[in-house]
């Protein structure tokens, strides 16, 4: 079976919200089915036939061809299967997913992979801030699950991370793993600044040495048993994090946030 | 059933069912995974006394443990679930906790998970710092010469215990060298331990005691010593009886690794003193697993 493709005819002035058109909620559905689901675009709905052609039948998975960066909430609540998003993505992008996978070969906007529980996200290009962070007045981030971005991520990424990964190749913004509750960021570029601020617990493990507030405290270099294990566990990306040339296992580790209690970590490779 | 002069009884071992599990140690060498594996495994040889049978399985090369380091893999064998949690978590507590530089990892995938470094956690004090890699929890416990990995479950599976086979020789060095090239071959054999010490058991017992305290007692019939005095199953030659017993994760692990045994015994044969096989047989009322010793050797 082919994949359900949903190629964009327009671009809309306004924003639309995606969420309806992910697997589990388009199991069994005709393409006319489909077609007639109605998607909230700014203030007024537009019907999927309206907005996209459809083609293609496996709803398990899904091609949204001629994304762009005003497509809210793909992939929302994404329970099971497979969701390809050939261009940008909007805000939202995999919103509280449950399971499955979703890749974008663009951009995305802020809150890509918020509240994220499980499943796999891979964004070719840059994400936008709030990376598998909160929503706004909510206590806990992503919960589960892996994040690739090979590029670079906006500010605040893993805000209120409770669990899972987030990897990203290229620089990560301002308040990396600000208030993270546990988990692991790992980032190749440059840090911007207060990495890890007000984190109570949770790992930011980094290729280079970032610029750290005075609530961070040295606790002296040391070689890990556990860097080895989440190396290899990243053998099976499509990414430079599965090059073995870019493990180590020998790190400078920073504790804090000292404020929070000081059982996060900040692991800084040494050469 | 002759084997190069050495006669296979027609008896068969009774072994009976178990709960097994696996645990893989490493270390920065072979050396010091090898001590912590040793200690873990000690004073295991019988679960009537020990609380759980266990033994080293085999050693590990670095391309084949978790961590890329030596290791070492072993085996505990209890009555029950309960029992073997217990054990397994008492001798991790004292015996890869604290040997310098080891980890602790899963040997058995699946099935009902078993307490490995979850509890143990909490030594770190609140320092501790969970880890889930590839779908497996790990915990980094902060001991004082760095961290000490350990997975925090490992699984639990139906095994069986107390296949054994008897070595009968005309003196004790033959019957020991006997049943040194037996553990020698089934110690290449995956799934079995041979828990007493050296793999070889000097002192098989026999159902019940004319002390009513006691369950077991010397297998008098086995005993060269007393030949003249008790109904002996000993003919005048033989000097001296070993046993070796083996737990595994199933009876077709057992049987492979009686047959290498026996194999094994008999390639030094009635040239080097050998002159009977035998197995303990209780009648058939020890367990359900019962281990025929010229099937195997057919």
């Amino acid at each position: 079976m082919s994949a359900l493709t949903f190629t964009l005819k327009r671009q809309p002035a306004q924003r639309v919200d995606m969420s309806p058109l992910v697997c589990q909620k388009l199991a069994g559905l005709e393409l006319s089915q489909i077609g007639a689901i109605e998607l909230q675009n700014g203030k007024s709905k537009v019907r999927v036939a309206d907005l996209f052609n459809i083609s293609g039948s496996n709803s398990q998975n899904i091609v949204i061809a001629d994304s762009f960066n005003k497509l809210d909430f793909i992939g929302k609540e994404l329970d099971g299967g497979n969701i390809t998003v050939q261009g940008d993505a909007g805000a939202y992008l995999g919103m509280q997913m449950k399971s499955g996978q979703i890749k974008v070969t663009g951009s995305t906007g802020i809150y890509a992979a918020c509240e994220l529980k499980n499943g796999f996200l891979e964004i070719d290009g840059n994400a936008g801030d709030f990376l598998g962070g909160a929503l706004p007045g909510n206590k806990q981030g992503m919960k589960g699950g892996t994040i690739l971005v090979k590029g670079n991520v906006g500010a605040r990424a893993g805000d209120h991370m409770r669990r899972g990964q987030i990897l990203i190749e290229g620089n990560v913004g301002d308040y990396c793993g600000s208030r993270m509750l546990a988990g692991t960021i790992a980032v190749m570029g440059q840090t911007g600044r207060f990495p890890g601020y007000a984190m109570s617990r949770g790992t930011l493990l980094l290729w280079n040495q970032p610029q750290l507030s005075a609530t961070f405290n040295d606790c002296g270099s040391h070689t890990l048993s556990f860097l080895p294990l989440l190396f290899a566990s990243f053998k099976s990306l499509s990414s430079r994090f599965a090059d073995s040339s870019v493990a180590f296992n020998r790190v400078q580790r920073y504790g804090g946030d000292m404020t929070e209690g000081g059982r996060g970590e900040v692991l800084v490779k040494l050469a | 059933m002759i084997i190069n002069g050495v006669s296979i009884d027609k008896t068969f071992a009774e072994a009976f069912p178990m709960k097994g599990t696996r645990a893989i140690i490493t270390a920065q060498n072979e050396k010091w995974a090898l001590i912590s594996a040793q200690a873990m495994t000690g004073f295991a040889t019988s679960v009537i006394a020990c609380g759980c049978e266990a033994g080293i399985e085999r050693i590990l090369t670095p391309e084949e443990t978790p961590d890329g380091r030596p290791g070492v893999s072993i085996m505990i064998f209890a009555m029950g679930a309960k029992g073997l949690a217990k054990q397994l978590e008492t001798r991790a507590g004292q015996c890869v906790l604290t040997s310098p530089t080891s980890a602790l990892f899963a040997g058995i995938e699946g099935g009902k998970q078993l307490p490995l470094g979850k509890n143990l956690r909490y030594f770190g004090d609140g320092f501790q710092i969970a880890k889930k890699i590839a779908g497996k929890r790990y915990w980094r416990v902060p001991v004082m010469d760095g961290e000490f990995l350990t997975e925090a479950t490992t699984g639990m599976v139906d095994a069986v215990g107390g296949g054994n086979f008897l070595v009968l020789a005309e003196s004790q060095p033959q019957a020991l060298a006997a049943c040194e090239a037996a553990i020698v071959e089934m110690q290449k054999i995956p799934n079995v331990i041979m828990p007493f010490p050296g793999g070889v058991v000097r002192s098989g017992s026999k159902v019940g005691s004319k002390y009513p305290a006691l369950g077991a007692s010397t297998n008098d019939a086995f005993c060269p010593t007393l030949k003249g005095i008790t109904k002996t199953d000993l003919s005048p030659e033989i000097e001296s009886v070993m046993e070796i017993v083996i737990d595994g994760l199933s009876k077709e692990d057992i049987d492979k690794a009686m047959r290498v045994g026996i194999q094994a015994v008999c390639d030094l044969g009635a040239a080097n003193g050998i002159k009977r096989i035998s197995a303990g047989n209780y009648g058939g009322k020890l367990g359900p697993f019962h281990f025929h010793l010229q099937e195997i050797m057919a």
